[in-house]
């Protein structure tokens, strides 16, 4: 309490972050044989890199006395557990897990996901939501705003810098964007999507990780929610791009310009 | 004959209960244990997240300078790998050792110094405290220290004596309150920057390894001080040097174990540290087949990559074996003493295996990067140097044999062992020779 008050909150917040467990960044994706999707077999999992950035912040605003609460919720196979452990041993007050075995990176989408998560929103009575501003299996980038959309509440993506401000009312956000950065102020409850520079997620602590092991994980079956799962869209292939063809030797410049008018299409 | 076909088992089972006794049956549940669970996992991501993010940029360069890395120990403190095994009421992190051992080894992967400076002051100076301590030296002796503010030392070699532990020429002289320590001590890992050091004394030398007493000293007391860094071949960025006790006043509190346990104290605390210089091992040979792997794809000769070529995965596959198989050793000894059995024999054929196979794969590594091995535009040099102290501190090769094979001689001592029958001499020829005449 001594810790909200100094930051001039007279009720600190409950924060709730979405994670999910995706392809390590690190590994080399491979289309499978089938080219129905990408190759997921003993292939190395993590937590999406934007959710960490997304977990950091939450976790940062309990630091601060902004937050009380951080609840952290992953949706997917058992072994989204692994991820919510790792978001344990970050810092995260409490995690609760939706189990489902339709594939994250095709089967289950966007939309969906945002109802899901509204279901939990729901249940949690959050003041303030953060995800990641997009997984990198995916690279939808829209579960945030749709997620937003069905709870009715202002939203900012992109986040780079989340600052609290009215005794928790409302939030200042600078977001980033292709033309450049936008500061916009927004009411409480409000979701965030956090893009790269919001922060720099701290390695978890060792009495951190054996504290993770043994707190609770709650867990609820997708099916159970009462939500739509069915596919918004059909993935009829996933194949690799095809190789860049070599360069050509152009004659003069008049050649440059006319293909970079005719065949680029950039002039 | 039906007889004989019989005893032959009997035999085996009498061997299968005797080695049930050394720890054979527990063995069984170590057979998973090359893969690690979802803690030591985790413990594995974050230090190897953390050597690369912080070790990788720095280590080349800390080495060349002979520079301690302070703001690396620092963070290493705050993250508690500073205190690994120590347990969470003193500040520490209550890791399991297996934990640990990974935890080292990625350290090790990123600066072989760092990951020296973390073992010793785990394995060799907090785990002294903990185990031989009385808890009223705990808050001046181990909090601060499994919390990373101070680093500790590991005194018991002497210039005189180093395998020969117990020829200590430092001695311990009562007095009213405590000790006063006088002599020298060599090659102490953390010195200069230690805050304290386990120094080992001998209270009578004519009791031998018995008269060996263990204290824990304050490098700050009167008396005490530090000889020159010593200039060394490799882990440079870790300052290693002689402590100096010039009768050295020790109040009876900081006595470790009981007086006269001091051999003993060192014995067993050199057995944990073996599984962690065991795993710095593994992680220059890590180190040494991920450079050796990447530059052997990259680099093209006879007009393909080198790594196409059977000579560098001849090389390549040694290397993996011999680093695979002393990872297992490693993990093995760590879970034996997890599980409270007697692990100095697998700790020692640890440390042997994975010290042998760091010094093996950093020597094929330069191999394999040719001339870009010899310059310190690579890694490999530093690698090369790094590994070849794990051979030596801690225990030395030699010793590491001799206590391998002494274990060995008394499990066969407690054992009868059935050899296979030689076959008679003339039966068969006398068979043979009766078939042709019928």
């Amino acid at each position: 309490r001594k810790v909200s008050q100094r930051a001039g909150m007279s009720k600190p917040l409950r924060v709730l972050v979405g994670v999910k467990r995706v392809v390590d960044y690190a590994v080399r994706v491979r289309v499978a044989a089938d080219n129905k999707g990408v190759e997921l077999a003993n292939v190395k999992m993590s937590m999406n890199p934007f959710c960490e950035i997304a977990c950091e912040e939450a976790i940062r605003l309990r630091e601060a006395g902004v937050a009380g609460e951080v609840v952290a919720v992953s949706i997917g196979p058992k072994q989204a557990a692994e991820t919510l452990r790792s978001a344990l041993a970050m810092g995260v007050d409490r995690v609760i897990q939706v189990t489902t075995d339709l594939r994250l990176d095709q089967e289950l989408q966007p939309l969906a996901t945002a109802r899901l998560l509204r279901a939990i929103a729901e249940k949690e009575e959050p003041d303030l939501i953060i995800v990641g501003k997009q997984s990198i299996d995916g690279d939808n980038g829209t579960t945030g705003p749709m997620l937003a959309e069905l709870l009715d509440w202002p939203q900012a993506t992109f986040a780079s810098k989340l600052e609290v401000v009215d005794d928790g009312s409302a939030a200042v956000v600078e977001r980033e964007t292709d033309v450049g950065t936008e500061t916009i102020k927004l009411p409480l409850p409000a979701l965030i999507s956090a893009d790269l520079r919001l922060n720099t997620p701290r390695y978890p602590k060792l009495p951190n990780i054996m504290k993770a092991k043994k707190k609770p994980i709650e867990t609820l079956d997708a099916a159970d929610l009462g939500v739509d799962l069915d596919l918004a869209n059909l993935v009829l292939s996933v194949n690799t791009p095809p190789p860049r063809p070599p360069g050509v030797t152009v004659a003069d410049v008049d050649q440059l310009v006319d293909k970079l008018k005719n065949e680029a299409a950039v002039l | 004959k039906r007889g004989s076909l019989v005893l032959p088992i009997r035999r085996g089972a009498m061997a299968m209960r005797a080695m049930t006794r050394c720890g054979w049956r527990a063995s069984r549940r170590w057979a998973s244990f090359g893969c690690l669970n979802e803690t030591q996992e985790q413990v594995r991501e974050m230090t190897r997240g953390f050597a690369e993010s912080a070790l990788f940029p720095v280590a080349a360069e800390n080495d060349k300078l002979h520079r301690f890395p302070a703001e690396v120990i620092r963070e290493l403190g705050e993250l508690g790998l500073m205190g690994c095994q120590v347990s969470e009421a003193w500040g520490g992190s209550g890791l399991d050792t297996i934990s640990y051992a990974v935890a080292v080894e990625e350290l090790s992967r990123g600066c072989a110094s760092t990951g020296a400076i973390v073992s010793v002051h785990n394995s060799l100076y907090c785990d002294s405290v903990q185990s031989y301590g009385r808890e009223e030296v705990f808050e001046a002796f181990l909090r601060p220290f499994a919390q990373g503010e101070k680093v500790g030392c590991f005194g018991l070699s002497e210039p005189g004596n180093g395998s020969d532990a117990a020829a200590a020429s430092c001695v311990a002289r009562r007095v009213e309150g405590g000790w006063r320590l006088s002599g020298t001590k060599a090659w102490t890992t953390n010195g200069i920057v230690g805050s304290a050091a386990v120094v080992f004394a001998t209270f009578d030398k004519s009791l031998g390894h018995k008269g060996i007493s263990a204290f824990v000293v304050d490098t700050g007391a009167d008396g005490f001080s530090f000889g020159a860094p010593e200039d060394k071949l490799g882990i440079r960025a870790s300052t290693t040097a002689s402590l100096i006790l010039d009768d050295v006043f020790v109040p009876e509190a900081q006595l470790l174990g009981r007086e006269g346990d001091g051999f003993k104290i060192a014995m067993k605390i050199l057995d944990s540290g073996r599984v962690g210089i065991a795993a710095q091992g593994l992680g220059i040979a890590q180190a040494s087949i991920d450079l050796a792997v990447k530059y052997a794809a990259e680099r093209n000769a006879f007009g393909k990559p080198i790594a196409s070529l059977y000579a560098i995965q001849h090389k390549l596959s040694d290397m993996a074996c011999r680093y695979d198989s002393a990872r297992l050793l490693t993990w093995r000894a760590a879970a034996a003493k997890d599980d409270a059995k007697p692990f100095s024999k697998h700790a020692a054929m640890a440390k042997l295996a994975a010290s042998e196979a760091a010094t093996f794969c950093a020597h094929q590594a330069i191999q394999i990067l040719g001339g870009m091995g010899f310059v310190s535009d690579m890694p490999a040099e530093r690698y090369y140097r790094d590994a070849r102290i794990t051979e030596i501190y801690e225990g030395t090769s030699e010793i590491m044999h001799l206590v391998v094979a002494t274990n060995l001689l008394k499990e066969y001592a407690a054992l009868d062992i059935a050899l296979p029958a030689a076959p008679p001499k003339h039966a068969h020829h006398d068979h043979a020779l009766s078939h042709a005449a019928a």
